[in-house]
């Protein structure tokens, strides 16, 4: 696998955080979050893939692959990493709401309540 | 039919398992079920928790006990099932975070009154994610039960949503840890792509033939990066201070008490079991040692400068963190010992006194050191418990935290920093100091009435957790602070208790053991430790000597305006503080970038010195 699909991860990933410095809404804020996360799935998968493998589907009884196959494991990991994503993101916008409701405002620069 | 040692190897996977299914039931039942049958079943889930794991300490005395999950026992050292171990450190630390569940859901009986059965499922939901955090042998599960209890954590710190703090609390603490936790997935990746396997075992097995390159320091930056983020390190410590302030007090107790030193306890798991072998300890020790002091200090010093209670000791719990990271960051046996005293006996401390903050905030209906000044003067028992609890807090033997503390400085000195006991002394004295200037405030009216200042955040806004303030304390809410105390102090008093820390650090330090145990199933032997004395001359004389520090630092600040020395040393040291305040901003793209700044600081730390 070339190099490339690693330095998109990380640049993603990075993308994601300098968005949330950057960010003058919640809403947006909570995303770029989950852009970031992004940066993690194509990680994951950058490093099961092989060129010209097929995918780790096996018949039953299992019979010894002939072909290279892609690494299961990290798949796996990446949908874990969407499950953990959806229920974070939902959470985190949840509260985004609320803090609407309560402050009348979702700009991270005008939430005054806590300093110091 | 199971045996015996079948059994207790299911242990740990049933610690984990038991909350999660009690958390559905309480879900399914939650609407109808009276109160108390909600109460019931949560408390006797944890409870039932904390009998498991006090089994599976005594066992993993003899031996770790190893559970591949689902059977997917490794062959020729190889497999691709994960592992959980309970060894003495990890089950130790998951019967802290249990036990406290346990105190903080009957603390919550009386007096949390108008939740419904959300706020049980959460705090099992956020037992299981601690457990599971503790005992795994999986990198990649690391990162899971990071998120599980995470995401309960998130919920449970915005659980009164409808207070404007604590939504705002909640986002940051949410974004940040998560953020942490993203970086940290980076860095797991990074180690697969390399080894090919995630299990702590099968990874210490593959790094130790392996030079240090680029990559696998930057994966070591990644991951310690989530669980600085998580142990609150500065400058990754910014979301505790919002998220304690705001959350409920029950839930204050666990994230101090335990989750915030779990972040630690990662830290040192992770680097004795995967990059021991490969970095050079030189380079990670002065890293450890100066994060941890810089920690220190900075909690210390912003922990004197709050007026609001709870975020007062949010700022205690930073200071303490620092120090844990001092202690273990020596990377010696010694060291290790010295923190796992030192977070048990802290676990007992602090948690008794964000309980004791709940009391103040369900009878005055403030956190605020200055809007109650004198109010608590009519209260016979409370302010003593105060008084006791900031003492403790400043190290006054044969508390706990005495203990820890004094095994820690020695641990410094004979890893040749002569000032980490100055450092121990000071920020001790400091933090229990704060807290002893609240209690002379607003318990016995003491000093000259304060100015108002609005330089902080004020403890005035805060929510109460009762429909009606108290009239007085309830038993409830007394015996789980009685019993974290008389915890503390059984810590420091009961003899071998040193011993049994010593034994259980060179267990925790020994990865290739662990490495062999949890691959072949063999029990390997571990040398015998000397036998040691709980208390030695010195560590009690600096004990008592942070005790009267504290004493002399709270009398200081409560009558300022008498003695001119203190007011003009001081107020140098306010304009400092005040940029340092101006730095905690409670805004979150601040937040994420310290959080990046902080990490390419610890890449620069770690990996210049093996050019």
């Amino acid at each position: 696998m070339s190099v490339y699909a690693y330095l998109v991860a990380v640049f993603v990933l990075l993308v994601g955080a300098f968005g949330i410095v950057r960010s003058r809404n919640l809403v947006h804020a909570v995303v770029c979050l989950s852009i970031a996360q992004s940066g993690t799935y194509i990680l994951l998968l950058a490093v099961g893939y092989q060129s010209k493998a097929t995918p780790p589907v096996f018949g039953s009884p299992a019979t010894k692959p002939t072909k290279a196959v892609a690494e299961p494991l990290v798949q796996a990991m990446a949908l874990t990493d969407i499950v953990v994503s959806a229920t974070v993101t939902a959470l985190l916008l949840a509260i985004a709401v609320q803090i609407h409701k309560r402050h009348n405002t979702v700009d991270p620069n005008e939430l005054a309540a806590l300093r110091g | 039919m199971l045996s015996y040692d079948d059994t207790v190897s299911l242990l740990p996977a049933l610690a984990v398992a038991v909350p999660i299914v009690a958390a559905c039931v309480l879900l399914m039942i939650g609407r109808r079920a009276p109160r108390p049958l909600v109460d019931g079943i949560a408390a006797a889930t944890s409870a039932g928790v904390v009998a498991m794991l006090a089994v599976l300490l005594a066992h993993a005395g003899n031996g770790r006990v190893i559970n591949w999950v689902g059977r997917w026992h490794p062959k020729n050292g190889y497999s691709v099932g994960i592992v959980l171990v309970g060894d003495e450190v990890g089950a130790g630390v998951a019967l802290l975070a249990a036990c406290l569940v346990l105190l903080a859901l009957i603390y919550s009986w009386r007096y949390f009154e108008g939740v419904e059965a959300h706020y049980h499922c959460l705090m099992l939901l956020f037992l299981a994610g601690m457990v599971g955090f503790a005992l795994t042998g999986d990198l990649f599960d690391m990162f899971v039960f990071f998120e599980l209890m995470g995401a309960a954590a998130y919920a449970l710190t915005g659980f009164k949503v409808e207070d404007a703090t604590a939504v705002q609390g909640a986002l940051n603490f949410g974004i940040i840890n998560s953020l942490g936790a993203y970086i940290g997935l980076i860095g797991i990746g990074a180690l697969f792509a390399r080894v090919g396997n995630l299990t702590l075992p099968q990874l210490h097995e593959a790094l130790a033939k392996h030079p240090p390159d680029a990559l696998i320091v930057a994966s070591f930056v990644a991951v310690l990066t989530a669980f600085l983020v998580k142990g609150a390190m500065v400058p990754f410590h910014f979301w505790l201070a919002d998220a304690h302030a705001v959350a409920p007090t029950p839930v204050c107790v666990l994230f101090s008490g335990v989750m915030v030193p779990l972040g630690v306890y990662a830290v040192f798991r992770v680097y004795w079991l995967v990059f021991a072998d490969v970095l050079p300890g030189s380079a990670v020790r002065r890293t450890f040692i100066v994060l941890g002091a810089l920690t220190a200090v900075i909690g210390a010093v912003m922990c004197f400068a709050q007026r609001h209670f709870k975020r007062l000791l949010a700022y205690s719990t930073i200071a303490h963190v620092g120090l844990f990271l001092v202690a273990a960051g020596c990377l010696t046996e010694s060291g290790t010992a010295g923190a796992l005293l030192y977070v048990a006996g802290h676990a007992g401390v602090k948690s008794a006194l964000f309980l004791l903050a709940g009391v103040m905030l369900n009878r005055y209906g403030s956190v605020d050191e200055i809007d109650l000044f004198g109010r608590g003067r009519d209260t016979r028992l409370t302010k003593w418990l105060f008084v006791i609890g900031g003492l403790a807090l400043a190290g006054l033997p044969p508390f706990g935290t005495a203990l820890g503390k004094a095994v820690g400085e020695e641990a410094g000195l004979s890893s040749g920093y002569e000032w980490v006991p100055v450092l121990f002394v000071a920020v001790s004295a400091v933090t229990g100091g704060a807290v002893l200037r609240v209690t002379g405030r607003v318990y016995f009216g003491l000093g000259d009435p304060p100015r108002p200042s609005d330089r902080s955040t004020s403890g005035s806004q805060e929510e109460t957790e009762v429909p009606r303030l108290l009239p007085r304390v309830r038993i409830t809410m007394l015996v789980p602070i009685l019993v974290l105390l008389l915890g503390a102090l059984a810590l420091g008093v009961l003899p071998g208790a040193h011993e049994a820390a010593e034994r259980a650090a060179g267990h925790f330090i020994d990865s290739a053991a662990y490495a062999k145990e949890a691959l072949s199933g063999v029990a390997v032997h571990a040398a015998a430790v000397p036998p040691v004395g709980n208390w030695t001359l010195s560590g009690v004389l600096l004990g008592l000597l942070s005790a009267g520090l504290a004493v002399l630092c709270a009398a200081g600040a409560l009558y300022s305006r008498r003695v001119g020395v203190w007011e003009r040393a001081t107020r140098g040291l306010d304009r400092g503080v005040d940029g340092l305040r101006a730095l905690h901003s409670g805004h979150v793209g601040d937040y994420v970038a310290w959080l990046m700044t902080g990490m390419v600081a610890l890449g620069a730390f770690v990996g210049i010195p093996l050019r």
